[in-house]
């Protein structure tokens, strides 16, 4: 494989894509996946998507961008690449990240010490396109060129870039080749942030040319604005899944559980991602198992956007992101509940209790805590009687993004799994310093045209080394083994590599989230509520 | 020629001080911007700086009292900026040729300070001129001076033999890049070099200092010492318009982004200026945006472009 790329192939008319990868060119993996014959073979891209689309950068195609017709359309398209550029950079069309984005479009020194933190580039065997620093490079030079006056002083010291069609198309895609971790910002030595830039460029496209992922937009945030979810669950849909949902768990812990819905100065308003009600209903069950046992006054809105944590809008488009935070927002203020809790779900976090934070002013300013905090307290409280022993499998835990390196909650979960998981083991590294699930920023349900086998080839590739590596001393079927994820996207991606894999038929790893491990170990519920069967 | 000398080395620190309050401003005086921190922060608890945690690890953390440690803040920033920890930390390789480049950076800039001391306390003090501090500072200056160009150019000569040959580096290396590398170790060794060769009565550092705070023109300065500091001034003017002016940046992207983990209180100034911001018309064209240029960031916000398109 040829692993580099240059930078100015970018702009090459053709529609060849810059870069292929073999299983051979990747990352090597542990037993059982130690050889690339025992890996799957990639899924090439169809023929009607290449003649359909822009697919000029890789293997794949995550956005599907219409061929333009004639080159006058290409020209247009150009300049409202253009224009969106220019507006990338003004305070009235983007205050909300103009100073961070100016920094490091300014200031990077192409050192490429986040090369090494990136798991994308790690996994890809150190292809250029993948390098952190490739597509911030581009918008870089773009900037200076096109934006902060250009000429040929600016091109002898930022440097030059042909802007033309293909580089235009190529650099939306490449956008979505990065699951915005933000692992390199925390190790670059200036500060510099290539996931911000992987951000700013999604919103460039989507907000000035409508360009965005299928999933995150049409059938993501424009369905919740719609409905009330991504999920496409209305209020009733979502309220008849709940009382199944209660009545599940009832027969099966043996309590019987109430979920309580609209509760007017409840304490905790607890919004779930409304996928877990869907995909894996035991989690919201645990939930409300967990929160009526400790005698928590708590409550689930019915109204709109209440009953879904989901903000797609914090991975490409500021405007949907306002929209749905200020939603949760007014739904808290109007029940007049004392906070939110963020269920298992890592960019529901980040959205809410972070990114959110200074748009809320005001009564919006409804204080905003992570589940696993008010989960910690339970657990370490008498409220709940427990019994570690039947968690006695090997655990270990996933740490999402969003959760722990962009907002801080590291050990709360911890200490819930040291105290109730005998068998606990950490990966490697962890805390602050993990690798990301490989789904993150949209990824985990993106799977349009062969999408999916580059999110388990390359972008998850770090984290099922991380997972095979702590499970090595037990990584036959005899022993069943849980992934802990105590998040929705970590989940889904999760849920799609194992099976990818077949990890769970062949070396019983099955993956779920905290509640459930809670509940597992709660001496009043009748024992097995982890039922060791593939879901 | 001497006035030369002096009018190049006060024209290089006023262009350096105006080019830096320039970019200063620049940056300070952008909008706040959303949150956008990365853990760990260090100016949380001590307990949780270990980990890495913050202060949403505490159940209605808005009722209890912030912790911000100034001196969790210096503990991370002393060793980043006189060791770069943070490339010996992530990037072991680069470590040794950044840190001496930088680190005789620091000498000289020491050096520099020294010799302004040297000659322009005489002015208030003249009885200093010939006491034992004078002697201690020159000599103190000397070895510095000379640490300093030393590494530092054996630093430059390390980064530019990096970047002529590193595959990796190939994609960011523009001209401007090989020329600052270069610019540096002429500069430096111009003045080292001339410093060292020039002939017995000419004047030194420490001359060219007192006879530039005292304006004596019967200063007399070698072509070469003087060359080198005519070289080293332009390069101290020319450093803030380029990416090397990233001692200013970082103070940002560390305190203002990274560990910018203020929360927006109900009463605030963050409140006040967002709230301001909000009012800003913004012109995205994607239909889904509303964006008109008359409609504000508050008007996109609590519109619903699904609803809209239902109708």
């Amino acid at each position: 494989m040829n692993r580099y790329t240059d930078l100015r192939d970018m702009s090459r008319a053709n529609r060849e894509p810059l870069a292929h990868l073999e299983n051979e060119d990747l990352m090597p993996l542990p037993v059982p996946l130690e050889s690339p014959a025992k890996d799957h073979t990639w899924a090439p891209l169809s023929q009607a998507a290449k003649d359909k689309y822009e697919c000029g950068l890789d293997d794949t195609c995550a956005i599907t961008i219409p061929q333009p017709k004639t080159p006058e359309e290409e020209k247009q398209l150009v300049a409202k690449f253009l224009s969106g550029l220019e507006k990338l950079f003004t305070k009235e069309n983007n205050w909300t990240f103009l100073q961070p984005l100016l920094l490091t479009m300014e200031h990077c020194t192409g050192c490429q010490t986040c090369a090494e933190a990136c798991h994308i580039f790690e996994a890809s065997g150190g292809n250029e396109l993948y390098r952190p620093t490739f597509r911030s490079e581009v918008l870089r030079r773009l900037y200076f060129k096109f934006v902060n006056g250009g000429g040929l002083l600016s091109a002898w010291q930022h440097g030059d870039i042909q802007l033309n069609w293909p580089l235009v198309a190529r650099l939306a895609e490449l956008s979505y080749r990065c699951n915005l971790c933000r692992r390199c910002a925390q190790t670059c030595p200036i500060g510099c942030d290539n996931g911000l830039v992987g951000h700013e460029l999604r919103k460039l496209f989507s907000q000035e040319m409508g360009i965005n992922s299928k999933e995150c937009h049409d059938s993501g945030s424009m369905l919740q604005l719609k409905v009330g979810s991504s999920t496409g669950m209305s209020a009733e849909v979502v309220k008849d899944n709940i009382a199944f949902i209660d009545e599940d768990i009832s027969e099966k812990t043996g309590i019987e559980v109430h979920t309580p819905w609209d509760v007017e100065g409840a304490d905790v308003l607890l919004i779930h991602n409304a996928g877990e009600i869907m995909a894996w209903p035991e989690n919201p069950g645990a939930f409300a198992l967990i929160l009526q046992q400790a005698g928590v006054s708590w409550t689930l809105s019915s109204e709109a956007c209440g009953y879904d944590s989901i903000n797609y809008g914090l991975w490409y488009d500021d405007s949907q992101f306002a929209r749905v935070a200020l939603k949760h927002a007014q739904i808290a203020q109007k029940l007049k509940v004392k906070k939110i809790v963020l269920g298992e779900c890592g960019h529901a976090h980040k959205a809410l209790s972070v990114i959110a934070d200074r748009l809320l002013g005001g009564d919006l300013n409804v204080p905003r805590e992570s589940s696993l905090t008010l989960l910690r307290d339970i657990v370490m409280s008498d409220k709940i009687k427990f019994d570690p022993s039947r968690n006695n499998f090997p655990v270990t835990l996933h740490d999402p993004c969003n959760v722990v390196r962009l907002m801080g909650v590291v050990e709360p979960q911890r200490e819930i799994v040291r105290k109730l998981c005998p068998q606990f083991r950490e990966m490697e590294p962890h805390g602050v310093d993990n690798y990301c699930c490989g789904g993150g920023s949209g990824f985990a349900i993106m799977s349009g045209n062969n999408f999916q086998d580059w999110r388990f080839h390359v972008s998850g590739r770090k984290k099922l080394q991380q997972i095979l590596d702590a499970f090595a001393d037990c990584i036959g079927p005899e022993t069943n083994k849980y992934l802990c994820a105590p998040c929705s996207n970590c989940k889904g991606q999760f849920r799609d590599m194992l099976a990818y894999y077949d990890l769970w038929e062949q070396n019983r790893i099955l993956y779920g989230g905290l509640v459930e491990l809670i509940v597992n170990a709660t001496v009043d519920v009748k024992p097995g509520f982890i039922d060791w069967e593939w879901h | 020629m001497t006035i030369t000398f002096y009018a190049a080395i006060c024209l290089g620190l006023v262009i350096f001080v105006i080019g830096c309050v320039r970019r200063t401003l620049q940056y300070a005086r952008m909008p706040i911007h959303l949150r956008w921190e990365v853990y760990p922060v260090p100016h949380e608890e001590q307990s949780r700086v270990a980990h890495g945690g913050s202060y949403f690890e505490e159940s209605d953390w808005w009722t209890k009292p912030r912790h911000s440690s100034l001196v969790g803040e210096l503990r991370v920033m002393i060793p980043e900026i006189l060791f770069l920890k943070g490339l010996w930390e992530f990037n072991r390789r680069l470590w040794l040729p950044s840190f001496l480049f930088h680190f005789g950076l620091y000498l000289l800039i020491g050096t520099a300070v020294l010799v302004a001391i040297g000659g322009g306390l005489p002015l208030l003090v003249p009885s200093i001129a010939s006491g034992s501090l004078w002697i201690a500072l020159a000599a103190l200056y000397k070895i510095t001076g000379y640490a300093g160009a030393i590494l530092s150019v054996l630093g430059a000569l390390l980064l530019l033999l990096r970047r002529a040959t590193s595959q990796e580096l190939k994609n960011y290396t523009k001209p401007a890049d090989f020329f600052n590398l270069i610019f540096f170790i002429v500069a430096f060794a111009a003045v080292a070099v001339g410093y060292v060769l020039r002939p017995t009565g000419s004047a030194g550092i420490g001359d060219v200092a007192r006879g530039l705070f005292h304006f004596d023109t019967n200063v007399a300065v070698d072509w070469l010492f003087g060359t080198g500091l005519v070289l080293a001034s332009a390069l101290v003017a020319y450093i803030p318009f380029t990416h090397m002016a990233h001692f200013i940046a970082k103070y940002f992207t560390y305190h203002f982004v990274r560990w910018d983990d203020q929360p927006n209180v109900r009463g605030s100034s963050i409140e006040a200026r967002v709230a301001q911001y909000l009012t800003y018309r913004p012109t995205w064209s994607a239909a889904h945006v509303g964006a008109d240029g008359k409609r504000t960031w508050v008007d996109i916000a609590t519109t619903n472009p699904a609803q809209e398109v239902r109708k």
